[in-house]
């Protein structure tokens, strides 16, 4: 049981709240509270869009201990439209073909359930294609 | 500084050693140094291991190995970088002998991995990642790897057997090693057929994780005991460097800058040029590591890395011959304890005691150990006297 480490987190995990910082305006995430730009001090909170690009991606087959049940699954590294890349499964992909530069967006979801009776489940963001408007 | 010289050196076969504990592993590879030395006792012990806690249940491991191999007593303690501890532990004793705080110290790299099979000792080593942000995300060490190979060939246009030669060219050389995990050849076939791991790594681009312990025994040249029987083979530079510990926050995600860094420090504190080197013990758990760390070790231009194993650059008899007893993935993958393996094996090849898999002319050794995808890179260059 890890409750508050994982509630510690929820506004990343729900909401890709990272920071930007004041002195050079780089957007940041994870929140570090250091501008890895420039090195100054950034602990104005940010909240990312959510949209972004797929830079690399891979399957899952062998997956480790938590994540057994749901693989395989792909994971992407997606750049922000505002610049960071994060890591973050793929999902909603149905039988879409992945392919770096595709577009995508934010949605929460599932991330692990713990094994023992009474775990936790943890949510956060998953990224799924652009949802096309004519649909 | 005074010289700090490779007196001893010692090594269990790496493989699934189902009948020998994590302690034992790491006392006959101790033990084995000691006696290489002519019998030099040591005054200090740093240990590099990762997965003991997660695996073996087992912390405080300094004390453990100073306790069963009889050195009860001695300063001993646990320098932890994830894959690159070991190499990280010998740092710390090249200092400690070189600074004169200690007259010797044994150094020991050990992992055991297979009292655990497949789900949990992938978690176990996705601890080494950023937790909160990559581990949470069921990522593991091959997918990163993956994710990264995936981009380099995309931005380099990479067929897709263009790493085949990595694996090729370790499996070839450890089949000259005795203690190597792999003792036999594989061919491009193999390569092309392999099973997918993570598209598009697949299980021959992957160092396999295994048990093994490697260790060393350091001491200055005026300490060494009357009629030391080996060719003497000093550090002549050591640098560690670190990255951001996540992939996805790298300013250049194909760069391995400290792979760059810890070279540069490396070469420029043993007054050598890279022309210089003869022979390169890279970190290939992943092919793609070792093409990425041929071009951030400046061996081979951006996105050219993987030609050096195409064309035979990294064979024993090219221009720079890379994993000359197997490496990581011939030898196989103890983990924390392939940086001092490739310590182990740099001196065998500097004293040409190498035997068939000897590199002719062998007077400088590159080693280098990588702490997940080069996040931590740990260099030292060893040099026969």
């Amino acid at each position: 049981m890890e409750i508050p480490r994982h509630w510690r987190l929820k506004q990343q995990r729900y909401s890709l709240v990272g920071e930007t910082c004041p002195h050079c305006e780089a957007k940041i995430f994870p929140p570090r509270d250091v501008c890895p730009t420039c090195g100054g001090e950034a602990k104005t909170q940010y909240a990312f869009s959510g949209k972004g690009e797929v830079f690399s991606y891979t399957t899952i087959y062998e997956a480790p201990s938590g994540y057994d049940e749901t693989a395989p699954y792909t994971v992407a590294l997606v750049k922000l439209e505002e610049g960071p890349i994060i890591t973050a499964q793929l999902t909603d992909l149905g039988d879409q073909p992945v392919e770096i530069g595709m577009p995508v967006e934010m949605v929460t979801r599932k991330l692990r359930s713990e094994n023992e009776e009474r775990g936790i489940l943890i949510y956060g963001y998953k990224f799924r294609p652009v949802l096309s408007r004519a649909a | 500084m005074t010289d700090v010289i490779i007196a001893g050196i010692g090594q269990t076969p790496v493989g699934e050693h189902w009948e020998i504990s994590l302690r034992s592993l790491a006392i006959k590879a101790m033990l084995a140094a000691m006696h290489d030395a002519g019998g030099l006792r040591p005054q200090a012990l740093f240990l590099g291991n990762m997965l003991a806690p997660a695996i073996s249940r087992q912390a405080h491991l300094g004390d453990l190995l100073a306790d069963f191999s009889g050195l009860s007593g001695i300063e001993a303690v646990l320098v932890e970088a994830s894959g690159a501890s070991g190499a990280a532990a010998l740092r710390q004793g090249y200092l400690a002998v070189a600074s004169g705080a200690v007259e010797t110290a044994l150094v020991v790299g050990v992992e055991k991995v297979t009292d655990y099979v497949g789900p949990e000792v992938d978690a176990a080593l996705a601890t080494a990642s950023d937790s909160d942000f990559e581990a949470v995300q069921g990522v593991t060490p091959a997918a990163l790897a993956a994710l990264l190979m995936r981009r380099y060939m995309y931005e380099f246009n990479v067929p897709a057997d263009g790493l085949a030669g990595f694996a090729l060219t370790a499996h070839e050389n450890a089949v000259s090693n005795p203690n190597a995990m792999f003792q036999k050849t594989i061919s491009p076939e193999a390569y092309r057929q392999a099973e997918i791991v993570s598209e598009p790594l697949n299980m021959l681009d992957v160092a396999p994780n295994a048990d093994g312990a490697a260790a060393v025994l350091l001491t200055r040249g005026d300490l060494l005991p009357k009629g030391y029987a080996h060719p003497l083979v000093k550090i002549a530079g050591s640098a560690i460097a670190s990255d951001t510990l996540a992939l996805h926050d790298r300013v250049d995600l194909l760069a391995f800058d400290a792979v760059r860094i810890s070279v540069e420090k490396a070469l420029h504190k043993a007054g050598l040029r890279r022309e210089q080197v003869s022979f390169f013990e890279y970190h290939d758990a992943f092919s793609i590591y070792a093409a990425l760390s041929l071009e951030a070790a400046g061996f081979a231009a951006r996105g050219q890395g993987w030609k050096m194993a195409h064309d035979g650059s990294i064979s024993r008899t090219g221009s720079l011959p890379c994993a000359t007893l197997g490496g990581l993935k011939a030898r196989g993958n103890p983990g924390s304890a392939s940086g001092v393996y490739q310590a182990v094996e740099a001196a065998t090849q500097l004293r040409g005691q190498a035997r068939t898999a000897q590199v002719a002319n062998a007077k400088v050794g590159l080693i280098q150990s990588l702490g997940g995808p080069a996040a931590t890179a740990v260099t030292h260059i060893l040099q026969a006297v």
